[in-house]
């Protein structure tokens, strides 16, 4: 038995992180749809879920009883094979992309092994372009599903979604060349590396600043390729009913919801990593005490918790939410302790923050856009964010050729 | 020979066999999608290889090339246009017997020519050279830099023609 784990000791490390990632990235699906609800009611001066559990905590777990337990008839005259395709290359291809996410730098120490945060071993050389290929093939996920349904709402749903795909996506490809221009690298842990040339300047250092047209470009072509608003054109319920996820029920539909959250957490790994530093910290290196900020934040949000569930109006609030904020209370504290733990939670920490950041953004622009038309849609991601991004790659190049040239290093 | 059955082996004839499988069905199937979708699986198949091989670059490109924007839009024009099954004239039916001698025929070349060679055929040939994103670039740019360039413009021209032919009415 022994000799069996050492020698396939990678193999069970894998698997075992597949699984692990499996389940906090479903979980944190199911509580993004907690959370997005809840931040769209707040934005439309509504309460949002309240009933299950406190604060609606327990929301998620109902709609996952809820799917999983509907009734799931398949429609009459679809094409069966591809119809039960779809939803699964939809969720397979979503759930692999961010399997090649890094999550952290530094390599946890565990059973003599070192064992990196993140699936993809770090040094992936075409990990962004591994990336953009997944997402390439995401959108037969949804093109297949409207095609297959044998509903016209359905085909024209799947219709407008390639269409979409096809034009965003060279907007979006040639919005990252200045990052790969800047960092030299498709790697994506080089990428964040280049960002800390200079550990001084701290926020400054990162891309956002130098490629900020590349950021826009890439932010808005992104958003339109996982299909959420504003370019929810494939599923624009006040005219395709639900678009070309009409004909699923039950947990073929719940597979297409996953995959849509999932790339969302993607795109938002994407964003922070390529241009907002990754797990770079947004203070210089030399303010040290500005590693506490994790434990500060952790504690006065578990404190606020706690306050917060004293107060609540049922006595089940009363009871789980200051426990929840006691846990969240007692992490920071245990890295103020232990000030290994502490070094280590650095990057992680920034990390998760800025991912947390952009899936704010995206509710955020969901509660606030109305939705395109469909030639805006055209017109927008064809005649202004492709001369943009193309524009973008020719002046970043240039400075970069000036800089070699005239620079001082 | 005696060759050990070593992971690379193994994954080479799985993808090996995905890719003839997905082509023998890509002319088998009755429906354009699913035709197409066998093409799609050929492709990925073929990216698959080219990662055995080391060529990291071609395969994601593959992928992203072929495997996303052409057959994306290969589906999308088959959807659009709401092609229908596949019809089978008596034409058609006939073209079957010389296409079943032209593969033969084809793979006896083919067999014929592994067999001349299989002395001078490596058994594994790592991508070297083109291998890197930096080693394409520079031979793009450098070593056949006028076939390139003189790709690029006919693909301008060819873009050129496809606005013409959809403006026809205002120009």
């Amino acid at each position: 038995m022994n000799s069996f784990l050492s020698t396939n000791a990678e193999l069970i490390i894998t698997v075992v992180k597949i699984a692990l990632l499996l389940f906090i990235v479903l979980t944190v699906n199911a509580y993004l749809t907690w959370f997005e609800r809840k931040v769209v009611a707040h934005i439309q001066s509504r309460w949002g879920p309240h009933r299950v559990g406190p604060h609606g905590l327990l929301q998620p777990l109902a709609d996952g009883v809820k799917f999983l337990f509907k009734e799931d008839p398949t429609p009459a005259g679809v094409d069966k094979f591809i119809y039960y395709l779809a939803p699964l290359l939809a969720l397979a291809l979503a759930m692999t992309a961010i399997a090649l996410i890094p999550f952290g730098p530094d390599p946890i120490r565990l059973f003599g092994h070192d064992i990196y945060l993140g699936i993809a071993p770090p040094d992936v050389n075409i990990g962004i372009l591994a990336l953009f290929a997944i997402t390439a093939m995401g959108v037969y996920g949804v093109t297949l599903a409207g095609w297959s349904s044998n509903n016209k709402y359905s085909l024209l749903g799947g219709l407008r979604s390639s269409a979409q795909m096809i034009s965003y996506e060279l907007a979006m490809t040639m919005s990252v060349v200045g990052v790969l221009l800047m960092a030299g690298s498709f790697n994506l842990k080089k990428i964040i590396e280049a960002q800390a040339h200079h550990p001084e300047w701290g926020i400054f250092g990162w891309n956002i600043l130098p490629q900020i047209l590349g950021f826009f470009c890439f932010f808005v072509a992104a958003i339109a390729e996982t299909n959420r608003a504003p370019f929810d054109l494939p599923e624009a319920e006040s005219e395709l009913v639900a678009g070309f996820h009409t004909e699923y029920a039950s947990f073929k539909f719940a597979m297409f919801f996953i995959a849509e959250y999932t790339s969302m957490i993607t795109v938002s790994c994407l964003c922070s990593i390529m241009f907002f530093g990754g797990w770079l910290s947004p203070f210089p290196a030399s303010w040290t005490f500005t590693h506490y900020v994790p434990s500060a934040v952790l504690i006065l949000f578990g404190l606020w918790v706690i306050w917060d569930g004293f107060r609540y109006e049922t006595i089940f609030g009363r009871m789980i939410l200051p426990v929840i904020g006691f846990v969240f209370a007692g992490l920071g504290a245990v890295f103020i302790a232990s000030s290994r733990v502490n070094e280590f939670i650095q990057a992680p920490f920034w990390l998760l923050f800025k991912i947390l950041f952009f899936l704010f953004v995206y509710v955020w622009m969901r509660g606030t856009l109305p939705r395109f038309r469909y030639d805006q849609l055209m017109a927008f991601g064809w005649k202004l964010l492709l001369p943009l991004s193309i524009a973008n790659v020719i002046v970043t190049s240039f400075v970069i050729l000036a800089k070699m040239t005239w620079g001082t290093k | 020979m005696g060759h050990e059955m070593t992971a690379p082996l193994v994954v080479f004839f799985v993808l090996a066999a995905l890719a003839v499988i997905g082509a023998i069905s890509l002319i088998r199937q009755k429906h354009p999608i699913h035709s197409a979708l066998s093409l799609i699986v050929v492709m990925v198949a073929l990216a698959g290889l080219y990662l055995l091989l080391g060529a990291e670059f071609v395969a994601a490109v593959q992928i992203i090339v072929y495997g996303g924007a052409i057959m994306v839009l290969f589906v999308f024009v088959i959807m659009l246009l709401n092609a229908g099954v596949e019809e089978h004239t008596s034409i058609s039916k006939m073209a079957g017997a010389p296409g079943l001698l032209l593969v033969v025929a084809l793979a006896a070349f083919v067999a014929a020519t592994i067999a001349r060679s299989a002395d001078r055929i490596q058994t594994t040939s790592q991508a070297g050279e083109m291998s890197s994103t930096l080693g394409i670039s520079s031979m793009i740019f450098k070593e056949f830099v006028y076939p390139f360039e003189l790709t690029s413009f006919l693909i301008l021209v060819a873009v050129l023609g496809a606005i013409v032919l959809a403006q026809r009415e205002k120009i």
